[in-house]
């Protein structure tokens, strides 16, 4: 590369200067140290940007990596732990299974089909960047009550954007969760969390190496989207002027995203690549200064080669654009025409962009003339890092936060409370939802949507005796917005829980900390308490944080979210035939509850919500080891294929739960929960780690021989029959659908 | 006894269909933009977003190398099993009657369902008995059968209150006048075992496939 006078200097344009800086999302502190990165001179328009965009929350966790650090992060089974694409951990035989969640909630809340497609786009190519083929996509929304048109809408085009991105590609969607509640109203949440498959040996990280080497960038061409999507949009709060950011939300293209997979799984498979990265948030900029940073070496690239949309775009635009469905990746001078022809052969566009240098600086330039030149460290390493100052509310978590809307007309008898609850947005069936998506295509969903508590994925590529690995997202933002700490470590045990009811062992971790605003002192309480209960709850279930996102600053005009730790947890069993199911499955089984206690509390429950009261001051504290212990017993159980049915106790309670099961088996049962003090907890408390089982009465007896065990009725009938105390109820299995099918007319 | 599958930019379900045929067959990747057909004995064109399926779906699988072969092969009277965009495609291409339309709620929907054998007069359900019940999962956003077609050629409609799609007359499946050439919406590779398919009731269409390949 010819010699080209140095950025900044007189021959070059002004810089853009401080009320710029300040726009785009740095503060002023914070320009001056990137002034002091540049040696001492002010950033020029690409490298304004590029540092702009590094340096945002977003990029740079610049209030949560202090948190992040306290996290558990190893174990036997993790193969790549956080810091990469996405983490993964041994499935066994060789092969490793990768996962990662991710958010994308401001661009949703901007334009919902497109930022929810986007979302699963981006996943997708985390996963497939390790060289995973991907075999799984879960998602995890939150909105406002669906009583608002804008809810609605928000959902309806959500679901669409996810549907139509994860069926066009052929990736099942295979599990998640969608929550309604008023703090969500002008903030919606959209997390989305994808698995992958390799073999491990064959997995590729990110680290550019090789002085000499190629930089080539395949996929889409570089277009105008995206302008500062990290920046812009996802680092800051959400105002009334939505509308106008619609430019900065990109367009995704499921079919080229489709041929970029098979593509790099090609490339890679054949040995031609020393590194891979997608291009996700900050584009060119975030994808190529992280693979020099992680491979400690320097880069020059030429905008002037990258294939764009526009012939007009100016350096900074090109390295900042986010155009979807693109990659990036490193290899040998001498296997570049071997690389170019098989994106051919994918009809894909690739084109060589830059080489890897030993300056430790990145160097962007236009045509042969340097127009960016920064050191590689400062850019990814160096973006300060803030303490947060936590301050816990004087009147407790929950009072952050308005008392929900009771439900009008929420009947007082325990008949009409049941129909209720089970036709409330939450606790409805999910069918209309789920069936918009592709859930069995790959030929390996063993247990799809409401057959289980957690989504069974067979391993068929292992070959004989191949195991399944099992999957589910959770995360209860009220119980958190209530108490921080034992709200998340609820989240965390509900994942493994119902991990544990399909009879899978867990592995690892992932999570999506949603948050709001972290420089407010009591969002950083609830930040620091929820890291603090997610890493506990992680390491008393060795299931290790083997890789997760952060989304701050989620908060609009009417106040901040519930703190929403969004967890994912990927486990395995030994053998698919014997993946549990929800559903009461025979008649003549007996039913149990196995942990259940009288402890459970109505606070913070759906109940409680449905009634309007307002979020208590705290949780129950819960005895994690002894939850384990009874997860464990029922996993083994289930493992061992001694029990009909398996489903965890949660939202709604025990006679939710019970229902449920009566639901996915299209069969009744009859129950005596003997005497009780209080009806309503005893049926519609909350608790972790609690379950009901069904099965033959001697598995039941054998289970009870590890843990409390509690027999409670017999499968059977067109009914669900109760007799608690004094009490006697029954509602027939036709009645029970219909409340439970409430969510159909949102969907016309 | 070879089973083609066809696989073009965007289609999905290959892997499935190939998974298919293995069981009862060899499974042969085909790839669009290649007219050798590899002496395969009977084609399969599987589910999926064949080129984005932009423009309209199979509108420009119809015109790729590998399509002008099978029609070729189609026309010589071999075996021909179009699944959701492989029955889009040979429409398009002219070796079925009919066209694919928006499903009536214009919403992908993914669900399993019941499909009643018309006739076993076909290779494809020649191991069937007429009015037997076939539970396989269907998922499309286009699937609303629209033709003109004569009823002999239908073969499988949709159980009563399994018509999702809007199609037709309860349509889910024809062939052609020669009846060597099926297509249907419904994934008959997604429910060939009952560990991932809910049913291997899908199995039989492949079985009958092959026996009029030997023939």
């Amino acid at each position: 590369m010819s010699p080209s006078p140095e950025p900044g200097s007189d021959d070059t344009v002004a810089a853009p200067g401080i009320e710029r800086a300040v726009a785009l999302g740095l503060t002023r502190d914070e320009y001056a140290l990137v002034c002091d990165e540049l040696g001492g001179r002010e950033p020029n328009e690409v490298e304004l940007a590029m540092f702009s965009l590094l340096w945002s929350e977003h990029c740079a966790y610049k209030h949560s990596k202090k948190l992040l650090r306290t996290l558990p992060t190893e174990g036997p089974a993790v193969v790549m732990g956080p810091g990469e694409n996405a983490g993964a951990v041994d499935v066994g035989g060789g092969w490793a299974v990768a996962f990662k969640v991710e958010s994308h909630n401001h661009p949703s809340a901007v334009e919902p089909f497109q930022g929810a497609a986007t979302g699963v786009g981006g996943i997708l190519r985390d996963i497939f960047a390790l060289g995973a083929r991907p075999i799984a996509v879960l998602d995890s929304l939150r909105f406002g009550e669906p009583t608002s048109e804008r809810s609605r809408y928000l959902l309806d085009r959500a679901v669409a954007g996810i549907g139509h991105y994860g069926n066009s590609i052929g990736v099942p969607t295979v599990g998640g969760e969608v929550v309604f509640e008023a703090p969500y109203e002008t903030n919606c949440l959209v997390n989305a969390m994808a698995l992958g498959l390799a073999r491990t040996e064959d997995m590729i990280r990110s680290a550019a190496a090789g002085v000499g080497n190629v930089l080539v960038l395949f996929g889409a061409s570089t277009g105008r989207d995206g302008i500062g999507g990290a920046s812009v949009l996802a680092s800051a709060e959400l105002d009334a002027a939505d509308e106008s950011k619609r430019p900065s939300v990109q367009v995704g293209d499921p079919f080229e995203e489709s041929k970029l997979l098979e593509c790099s799984l090609e490339l890679l498979s054949a040995g031609l690549l020393v590194a891979l990265q997608d291009l996700g948030a900050a584009g060119l900029t975030s994808a190529a200064s992280e693979m020099a940073s992680k491979g400690d070496v320097g880069l020059d690239l030429d905008v002037g080669l990258v294939p764009l949309r526009e012939a007009d775009m100016e350096p900074f635009e090109i390295m900042v654009s986010e155009s979807q469905e693109r990659m990036l990746c490193v290899c040998e001078p001498d296997k570049v025409d071997a690389v170019l022809a098989l994106c051919e052969k994918w009809e894909v566009n690739g084109t060589a962009i830059g080489e890897v240098t030993a300056t430790g600086r990145f160097r962007v330039l236009r045509d042969g003339e340097v127009v960016g030149d920064m050191p590689v460290s400062g850019l990814v390493d160096d973006a300060p890092l803030y303490d947060l100052a936590p301050e816990r509310p004087v009147a407790g978590g929950g009072s952050l936060y308005p008392a929900p809307v009771a439900l009008p007309g929420l009947p007082d008898d325990v008949h009409g409370v049941l129909v209720a609850l089970l036709s409330s947005p939450n606790l409805a069936s999910r069918r209309p939802l789920f069936e918009q998506y592709d859930s069995i295509v790959q030929s390996r969903t063993v247990r799809r949507p409401e057959e289980a508590d957690a989504a069974v994925l067979w391993l068929r590529e292992m070959g004989d005796g191949a195991p399944a690995i099992a999957t589910s997202i959770d995360g209860n933002g009220r119980r958190v917005a209530a108490d921080p700490y034992w709200g998340t470590v609820g989240n965390v045990l509900e994942c493994a829980a119902n991990l544990a009811c399909v009879g899978a062992r867990p592995l690892g971790t992932t999570n999506n900390l949603n948050f709001a605003n972290p420089e407010k002192p009591h969002v950083a309480w609830q930040l620091t308490e929820a890291v603090r209960g997610l890493g506990d709850a992680c390491r008393a279930l060795d299931a290790p944080i083997v890789g997760g996102n952060v989304s701050l600053y989620n908060e609009g005009a009417a106040g901040p979210i519930y703190p929403t730790p969004v967890v994912g947890m990927v486990g395995v069993l030994a053998d698919p035939e014997r993946a549990g199911r929800l559903g009461f499955a025979r008649d003549g089984d007996a039913v149990a509850f196995v942990g259940w206690d009288a402890t459970a509390a109505l606070a913070a429950s759906e109940l409680a919500k449905l009634r309007g009261e307002p979020l208590p001051d705290g949780l129950a504290p819960i005895d994690i080891a002894g939850v384990r212990i009874v997860l464990e017993a029922v996993r083994d159980a289930v493992a061992a294929g001694e029990l009909s049915s398996a489903h965890d106790i949660a939202e709604g309670g025990p006679i939710v739960a019970l229902a449920e099961c009566c639901l996915a088996g299209g069969r009744g049962a009859a129950l005596d929960l003997g005497d009780t003090d209080d009806v309503w907890a005893a049926l519609f408390g909350e608790a972790s780690g609690a379950f009901v089982v069904s099965g033959p009465r001697e598995a039941l007896h054998r289970l009870g021989e590890r843990v409390a065990v509690e027999v409670v009725g017999t499968v059977g009938g067109d009914g669900l029959e109760l007799a608690i105390g004094s009490l006697r109820e029954r509602w027939t299995l036709h009645e029970l659908r219909a409340a439970s099918g409430a969510l159909a007319p949102l969907f016309p | 006894m070879k089973l083609g599958v066809v696989t073009f930019p965007g289609t999905c379900d290959d892997a499935d269909a190939r998974i298919a045929a293995g069981m009862v067959a060899e499974a042969v990747p085909l790839w669009h933009r290649d007219a050798d057909l590899r002496g395969v004995d009977g084609i399969i064109v599987p589910g999926g977003f064949s080129y984005g399926d932009y423009l309209r779906a199979g509108a420009i699988a119809r015109f790729s190398p590998v399509m002008e072969s099978v029609v070729a092969f189609a026309r010589d009277g071999g075996p021909v099993l179009g699944i959701c965009n492989g029955f889009q495609i040979l429409c398009e291409a002219g070796l079925l009657p009919g066209a694919l339309l928006p499903n009536t709620g214009l919403r992908f929907v993914c669900r399993q369902v019941d499909l009643v054998v018309q006739t076993t007069a076909t290779p494809f359900t020649s191991t069937c008995t007429v009015g037997q019940v076939l539970s396989i999962p269907a998922k499309h956003t286009t699937g609303r059968y629209f033709g003109e077609v004569a009823p002999e050629q239908v073969v499988l409609r949709y159980a009563h209150g399994h018509n999702f799609n809007g199609s037709q007359d309860d349509i889910a499946g024809v062939v052609n006048a020669a009846g060597n050439v099926m297509g249907l919406m419904p994934h008959p590779e997604h429910a060939v075992e009952t560990l991932t398919g809910g049913s291997a009731d899908g199995l039989a269409l492949f079985e009958g496939m092959t026996r009029v390949a030997v023939a």
